[in-house]
């Protein structure tokens, strides 16, 4: 049994319906499963024919255009934080959602801490693997760190340029 | 000077307020060590060799005399009395309790301040000319730009966790004062052949232990396009910037790796297709920032200013500080008066809490309330009438602020150092302080003329070894301190990088070197040329064989 995964999502803990398949498992038939990069690549016209929702995990090191072409397949992509401080995901993200169109769930694994969780979902991401000691009051807390932005990305989130500006026309 | 408004405030005490609930978590034993240092670290707070540092934020250098009170009070109340002015024009405080920062944090918001990435592998301070507004012949004021680049690189969602710490430098003239060609991106505002005003965007400069020089990404970016602009550069050194090796993890390695042409394809790519969704700079954002900075009521004065011109005639000691503290202004009647941090055998870049008590109280007398913080660890007083040049000189003078030094030989730069810093391989104060000692003379500083001294205590080059026109780097050899001397190096918009003299010396063993070299410069030297134009034309063989000679 592979250790049962702590998502959050849309604000709480959810079910996950998504099962991680190693590489070296067979792929169910049915249901939501999710591959390696490097399976993709290798098995690609067997998992596009399959009939179930398909997500891939694309490790931090990987360029995103490789799977530009192939976005409109998956469901789901999962990016990994290897550590903490290692902020190649923050980009990959901004790249399927602002330049490739990116419209699926993007979700965040790895070394999801605390103090991350406000910039991922300012990235795009909309589901986030938790440790297991993280309450759900831990991610409303985070969530709740700043409530004011200079930046517009990928969320509804009003940068203060806007705001500033707004007011300054209704006046 | 830029005022916050509603949001900046908010932000700000937002920061301070989940910065204090870090430090509860850490003291109740909720965070360890390892995990509150990434989180202080966010917040300027280094532990260093003593005790915690705090390093606090002065955008683009510039202060106000209320803000500068505040850090005069910080050194008072939680410090020994002094704090340090640094080369990324900040201030940092040597001797801090943990228990305290969230207190120094609150007593900063309350002044528009704050310790926001000024350390981890964030974008750090936004540097610029330490004369913008008032030097002559600026296309625009780089503090426009400079704010609005604190205000998108603040708590950047993308850009937070970068392979290393990242620095933006801008500036708006000829000569270039503000280094630009040392960052990892570097911004000159540039006017294209239809008169409208721009970027030339640089990328890769760099000290350290392999230093570089930006190179030209694009020539003209139009200001709408700025910070969309600088979200692609940023984006491509984020994904591709080498995380296996911190001393190779810059973006001049990058930069350096792919070359330029490839490196700018990347970032011409991504910016073709995120450019309409990138952070926007409208016109009313740029217009409402830049009212900010607009020039304050300057009087008109008649020029030559004749109480100045007696003043200079009559006080030799005043007019000596005139002729090298002293830069023109453009407004006429005006002047740019330099309070140099470099009293002879003093700590390069340390005031007194007393001290900034003064200056503040001068700013305000003298110069509209406004002070500034250079790269060269000095202080400036931007808008000073010429006729209180005087007055101005005698208060400074009298609490050891008039050292009449600017850009001459004892006006070093240097780092911490061994005395504070946990990575120094040497000492650098002691070293800056012996050289001075040697050269006290103020005759003898002003027949030298400019000369650059730039010591840093290891290859991280914090003190600008690479590009002072003498450097000077500290080095252990086998657990004793030695001393590297390069010449040549230069870091304005012709900048160079210093090449090595040879074997290094010991401590004792470095103001006789640098006078060797200074004496052979002067018996080289044309009519009026400066060390720098002696070395290029000369080159380093001269100097090598009257250093090393034996005897």
């Amino acid at each position: 049994m592979p250790p049962v995964k702590h998502v959050v999502k849309h604000g709480t803990f959810i079910d996950d319906e998504w099962l991680a398949v190693g590489d070296e498992d067979a792929v169910p038939g049915e249901g939501a499963v999710t591959v390696s990069f490097g399976r993709w690549q290798t098995e690609r016209e067997a998992l596009a024919g399959r009939n179930g929702p398909l997500g891939l995990r694309l490790p931090a090191d990987a360029d995103p255009a490789a799977i530009r072409a192939d976005l409109d397949r998956f469901e789901l992509i999962v990016l990994d934080f290897p550590k903490f401080n290692d902020g190649r995901a923050f980009s990959q993200a901004r790249m399927i959602r602002q330049r490739f169109g990116f419209a699926g769930e993007i979700r965040a694994t790895g070394h999801v801490i605390r103090d991350l969780l406000l910039f991922m979902a300012r990235c795009g991401f909309d589901s986030f693997e938790l440790a297991p000691e993280r309450t759900i009051d831990d991610w409303r807390a985070a969530m709740r760190e700043f409530s004011v932005w200079y930046q517009p990305a990928a969320d509804a989130r009003v940068p203060a340029t806007e705001l500033r500006h707004r007011a300054m026309a209704a006046e | 000077m830029y005022r916050y408004d509603a949001i900046d405030q908010r932000l700000v005490d937002e920061r301070a307020a989940q910065f204090r609930e870090q430090v509860r978590r850490r003291m109740a034993g909720e965070l360890s060590d390892l995990e509150f240092k990434p989180l202080r670290l966010m917040n300027g707070l280094y532990l260093q060799l003593h005790a915690y540092m705090l390093r606090i934020a002065v955008p683009y250098g510039t202060l106000s005399s209320a803000q500068m009170r505040v850090l005069a009070t910080i050194g008072r109340k939680y410090d020994k009395d002094y704090g340090h002015f640094t080369t990324r024009q900040n201030i940092q405080f040597n001797w801090i309790k943990l228990e305290d920062a969230p207190d120094i944090l609150d007593d900063l918001a309350a002044v528009e301040m704050h310790a926001i990435q000024t350390s981890g592998n964030c974008i750090r301070n936004v540097t610029a000319d330490q004369y913008a507004g008032v030097a002559a012949g600026e296309i625009e004021d780089p503090r426009i730009y400079a704010e609005i680049i604190r205000q998108w690189s603040t708590l950047h969602p993308e850009f937070s966790f970068l392979p290393r710490k990242f620095k933006i430098a801008v500036t708006g003239v000829f000569p270039d004062r503000a280094a630009v060609k040392t960052h990892d991106i570097g911004l000159f505002i540039r006017r294209n052949g239809k008169g409208e005003v721009g970027f030339e965007v640089l990328a890769g400069g760099g000290q350290g232990r392999t230093p570089m020089m930006a190179q030209t990404v694009r020539d003209f970016v139009p200001k709408a396009e700025l910070l969309a602009y600088l979200e692609s550069v940023m984006r491509i050194y984020n994904l591709m910037g080498r995380r296996d090796n911190i001393y190779k993890a810059r973006i001049k390695i990058l930069v350096h790796s792919l070359g330029i042409d490839k490196f700018r394809a990347l970032v011409e790519e991504d910016y073709a297709a995120t450019r309409d969704s990138g952070s926007p700079l409208p016109a009313a954002e740029i217009a409402r920032i830049a009212a900010y900075f607009a020039p304050p009521a300057y009087e008109r004065i008649e020029t030559p200013v004749r109480a100045f011109e007696a003043a200079r005639f009559e006080d030799r000691d005043f007019a000596r500080w005139v002729t090298h503290n002293v830069v023109a202004h453009k407004q006429p009647g005006y002047a740019i008066a330099v309070i140099s941090l470099k009293p002879e055998g003093g700590v390069p870049g340390d005031a007194t809490s007393d001290q900034m008590d003064r200056i503040a109280d001068f700013a305000d007398r003298y110069s509209f309330g406004e002070v500034r913080v250079t790269h060269e660890q000095n202080l400036v007083m931007p808008n000073v009438k010429q006729a209180d040049l005087h007055a101005l000189w005698r208060e400074l003078a009298a609490h050891g602020l008039a050292t009449p030094n600017l850009g001459l030989i004892t006006d070093i730069i240097a780092c911490p150092g061994l005395d504070y810093c946990a990575l120094a391989n040497a000492r650098s104060i002691p070293i800056a302080q012996r050289i001075q000692e040697r050269f006290m003379d103020r005759d003898r500083q002003a027949l030298i003329g400019e000369l650059k001294i730039k010591i840093s205590g290891c290859i991280n080059a914090c003190g600008h070894h690479h590009v002072g026109h003498i450097g000077i780097l500290g080095v252990d050899k086998q657990g004793e301190e030695f001393y590297q001397i390069t010449l040549g190096g230069s870091a304005d918009e012709n900048a160079s990088v210093g090449k090595i003299l040879g074997k290094g010396f010991p401590a004792e063993a470095v103001p006789d070197a640098i006078e060797k070299l200074v004496d052979t410069y002067l018996d080289l030297r044309a009519d009026g040329e400066p060390f720098l134009d002696t070395y290029r034309r000369v080159g380093i063989e001269p100097f090598k064989e009257k250093v090393y000679a034996a005897g």
